[in-house]
């Protein structure tokens, strides 16, 4: 099994230029993997996602305040956590935007990305504040398709 | 992201070049199809051959240039499409929605 070390993790101010900057060590961290290109472009992709909403809807695009991802691989999955300071979210609450009516709304997507691109995500609320988003990639899946919903805590 | 703007035969072609994602792409793509509009277009044709990522703030712009573009009388449709372009089109089931095309001549005929 491929291994990641050490684990990377970094921590970006709220800025939208900044996920540029997490992709890139993102691809450079999977290089060490010898995943696939598609495995490695639709991982990438989740973690634009997930650092988009971090930015957008967790920190208010508040620039001093922070989002810390983590990478690493944990039971033979790629974990990816990214976290944020925000109040958090309902994500049985999020509309599903393969819905007819929602088909042509310009947002709603972001977490529906995560959910086709990896094979895992869950929240975790803190009661302090501040969210938690795990993303898990099985190492031998290569295709986007259904996500286990874990389901938050 | 750079956005290219030509006219052919009625037809205002946009064709970005680079990142259609969040605050920063996806802005460039609003403010050319706004300015298409604003200079009289009514059939727009997206050519992106050239774009290298679109994540769902591209596509949110994508939907809302669509819809603009529709509900003011006009058509937009896409040209080459990049391998995963088509995947998000597909898992978002917006294949439904938009006219794709691989060929720009075919592409502009559509808008007879």
């Amino acid at each position: 099994m491929a291994t990641l070390t050490p684990r990377v993790e970094l921590a970006i101010g709220s800025r939208f230029e900044n996920i540029d900057l997490v992709q890139v060590v993102v691809k450079v961290s999977l290089q060490q993997l010898r995943l696939d290109d598609d495995t490695s472009h639709w991982i990438g992709m989740a973690v634009r996602e997930a650092v988009a909403n971090a930015i957008k809807h967790g920190n208010r695009q508040d620039p001093d305040k922070k989002v810390e991802v983590t990478f690493g691989i944990v039971d033979g999955d790629v974990l990816i956590e990214v976290r944020d300071e925000g109040s958090g979210f309902d994500p049985a609450g999020l509309p599903d935007p393969l819905e007819p009516a929602n088909l042509l709304k310009p947002g709603g997507r972001g977490i529906f990305f995560m959910r086709k691109f990896m094979d895992g995500i869950d929240y975790d609320f803190r009661p302090e504040g501040g969210t938690v988003v795990r993303l898990r990639k099985r190492l031998e899946t290569s295709a986007p398709g259904e996500t286990q919903e874990d389901g938050s805590k | 992201m750079k956005m290219a703007m030509r006219q052919r035969q009625g037809v205002t072609i946009l064709q970005p070049k680079g990142k259609i994602t969040i605050g920063a792409g996806d802005v460039a793509l609003r403010d050319a199809v706004h300015e298409a509009l604003d200079a009289g277009a009514k059939n727009i044709l997206i050519n992106l051959r050239e774009t290298t990522t679109m994540d769902s703030s591209g596509i949110g712009e994508l939907v809302s240039a669509y819809t603009t573009v529709t509900n003011r009388g006009g058509k937009l449709r896409l040209l080459h499409l990049p391998p995963k372009v088509q995947d998000i089109l597909q898992i978002t089931q917006l294949v439904t929605v938009f006219d794709v095309y691989d060929d720009e001549d075919e592409a502009i005929g559509s808008f007879d």
